[in-house]
């Protein structure tokens, strides 16, 4: 089976994309995770192989809103497989947090597989002509790692190891391990957005005009760092950086309504000086949208901010409408009741 | 006695400023950081030149650490200055997460350090810096002397591949180590040699230590005296080698006693050559207003508490 692959070249001096005709997929007979262990360039290579013998695959020049209804739907597909990758880790070790890492499934299946610029290997820390991205938040981890194997940054069997004694995949994400992907340690909340802008300004001074992504819970902006790199991104005009925060209302106490309530946040964000999106962070096509005219707000003197309404637990009909699976493993039985609502698409772990 | 004249009365921040805006003309990547500080840290020069590769961040010194952090993905090599306390405590997970677990190259440089800071008072003193900074994993920790040593070990950081704490402090200080003595980060310099009781003293208290090795010497004790600049990672080396030859310690810094260089050489010691030794500190306590002088005098950082420190320690033996 073969994943949604929109590989990126430079065409006659343009940015192009190549959508994939869907039957390729029954010429290749590709695993997700052979796909994964391969350099992006090698697949690109591949394909632009296969494809000499079929009719000229359409390109288009990438715009923010062009995205496809087949697209999404790929996209979708893969957002099944990332959730699996969750519960199954997070049930593998009985300890992680499914229920922040379901909700921003959609969010991180969108980023890596359609917005972002970036490319997997060969890996390096500056990251220098890619867009970066950095969690915040990092105790959706399960999520993440799901995201950077299913696109190429390890290999998916790796999941597998998630919290356990010599891992790479460390209980929240951390560079200490050298796992590719990660450019940051987080965990402890609040520090993410100063990090991101510091990546920004470096971007800014190597004259690199890719764009740094971050994403943050919406329990995390009661830290009050948070509002400290706020000012500073408005006020000093970084402008390549696009943040977002997972709103689902929910934190471990409660909801966040009783236990700090965070008032307007829009406004919160206006009045510091930041360009506003909202959009629905379960809905594919929307928050595919709105994450590409979050690009086509960038370099316009504002960060951009993107406040995505999320729900914790999404896609498990009995971890959503509550906190409680903020941070609880499931049993056997639930794990089989989870799994038995997402449809295993690119092949589990 | 004296081989180390004053030289001239200057404040090692301004050694700090001048190695800064040094590290601009050699090194395009280095960038400095100031939370609304810039006079006091002495970052006036590097802002003007550098004014793409500076960056005020405002009354805001946990953003400024992760924004430091995150130039280092990108290649730059970031300095950011503010006082000790500012630098230390009051950003001690942000250091923790994302500079020391994260492992960046990051350089933390820090003003008004210890009691010498003077009329501010306690909030502003904080003497537990050196204990905080030791214990990350990874952190080297560096105190200099005076101004010639704080400029070239602000330039030695800028080539040095690692997170660095650089603490120097506020007074106009004497001058004594020559502008071309060599400067290597971890390598400590005996300054004088003796037999009797090896001092090891860093910051501002090497001059204190030179101070009471001549007093020392008017009642025929021979004290050796070794400026410990880098107290982590600790040149373990120096140490031995002169406890070897004195059998006994005494510690000089504008720290509690708690954590600082006298623990890093006790643990040594304890651990390789259980040796009879003196901590001339702050005894768990804050400090207060005063000018810097008072201070040490009423702390018991002055040159005659580590004349009779050493006076005690040597009928240990």
């Amino acid at each position: 089976m073969l994943p949604v692959i929109r590989p990126e070249l430079h065409f006659l001096g343009q940015n192009v994309q190549w959508t994939i005709p869907t039957e390729l997929e029954n010429r290749f007979l590709v695993t997700f995770e052979k796909f994964c262990t391969r350099t992006l360039p090698a697949v690109t290579h591949g394909l632009l192989l296969a494809a000499s013998n079929l009719p000229l695959p359409m390109a288009t020049t990438q715009t923010a809103s062009s995205s496809k209804s087949t697209s999404i739907s790929e996209l979708k597909r893969i957002a099944s497989q990332v959730r699996r990758d969750i519960v199954r880790q997070v049930h593998g070790v009985q300890s992680g947090h499914p229920g922040g890492s379901l909700g921003c499934a959609d969010f991180f299946t969108a980023l890596y597989f359609h917005i972002m610029k970036h490319d997997p290997e060969p890996w390096d820390m500056d990251g220098k002509g890619q867009d970066l991205f950095f969690l915040s938040n990092g105790h959706i981890s399960p999520v993440f790692y799901s995201a950077l194997a299913r696109s190429g940054y390890f290999p998916v069997k790796e999941l597998a190891t998630f919290r356990k004694l010599d891992t790479r995949l460390q209980g929240h994400p951390t560079t200490h391990e050298g796992l590719p992907g990660v450019r940051m340690a987080s965990g402890s909340l609040g520090q993410g957005l100063s990090v991101a802008i510091g990546a920004a300004l470096a971007k800014k001074l190597n004259n690199d005009d890719h764009i740094v992504y971050t994403l943050h819970g919406d329990g995390e902006l009661q830290e009050g760092q948070i509002w400290e790199a706020a000012m500073f991104a408005a006020g000093k005009k970084v402008d390549n950086l696009i943040s977002t925060v997972d709103y689902n209302g929910r934190q471990i106490d409660g909801d966040v309504d009783d236990v700090m309530p965070l008032g307007d946040l829009k406004a919160k964000w206006v009045a510091f000086g930041w360009d506003v999106l909202e959009t629905n962070g379960n809905d594919m096509a929307q928050l595919v949208n709105a994450l590409g005219q979050a690009k086509t707000r960038t370099g316009k003197g504002k960060p951009v901010m993107i406040l995505m309404r999320t729900e914790m637990g999404q896609g498990v009909d009995f971890m959503m409408n509550s906190h409680e699976w903020h941070g609880i493993a499931p049993n056997d039985q639930q794990l089989k009741d989870a799994l038995g609502q997402l449809e295993e698409t690119l092949g589990d772990y | 006695m004296n081989s180390f004249p004053i030289l001239d009365q200057k404040d090692t921040r301004s050694g700090f400023g001048a190695g800064l805006h040094e590290l601009g003309k050699q090194n395009p990547n280095v960038v400095a950081l100031c939370a609304d500080l810039i006079g006091s840290l002495k970052m006036d020069a590097f802002k003007k030149d550098f004014p793409d590769r500076f960056f005020q961040v405002g009354i805001a010194e946990a953003n400024m650490m992760g924004i430091a952090a995150g130039l280092t993905i990108g290649g730059k090599v970031p300095f950011t200055g503010t006082f000790a306390n500012f630098s230390t405590g009051r950003v001690y997970d942000q250091i923790r997460q994302s500079i020391a677990y994260a492992g960046k190259n990051v350089k933390i440089c820090a003003s008004h350090a210890g009691l010498t800071l003077g009329e501010d008072g306690a909030t502003h003193q904080i003497l537990e810096d050196i204990g905080l900074m030791r214990m990350l994993p990874g952190m080297t920790v560096i105190v200099p002397c005076d101004y010639n040593q704080t400029k070239q070990a602000t330039i030695a950081i800028g080539a040095h591949e690692g997170l660095v704490y650089l603490r120097f402090g506020r007074p106009k200080w004497p001058v004594f180590i020559p502008a071309d003595m060599p400067f290597e980060i971890g390598k400590a310099q005996v300054l004088i040699e003796g037999s009797d009781v090896s001092i090891f003293a860093c910051g501002h208290l090497v001059w204190k230590a030179l101070q009471a090795a001549e007093e020392l010497a008017k009642t025929g004790i021979k004290a050796e005296v070794i400026n410990v600049h880098t107290i982590k990672p600790l040149d373990t080396k120096a140490v031995l080698s002169s406890v070897k030859k004195t059998g006994c310690v005494v510690t000089c810094e504008e720290h509690n006693k708690y954590g600082g260089l006298g623990d890093a050489i006790a643990q040594v010691l304890a651990t390789t050559m259980p040796t009879p030794q003196e901590y001339v500190a702050v005894n768990d306590s804050f400090g207060e207003s005063g000018t810097a002088d008072q201070l040490l005098k009423k702390y018991g950082l002055d040159v005659p508490d580590i004349v009779q420190a050493s006076q005690r320690v040597i009928k240990r033996k």
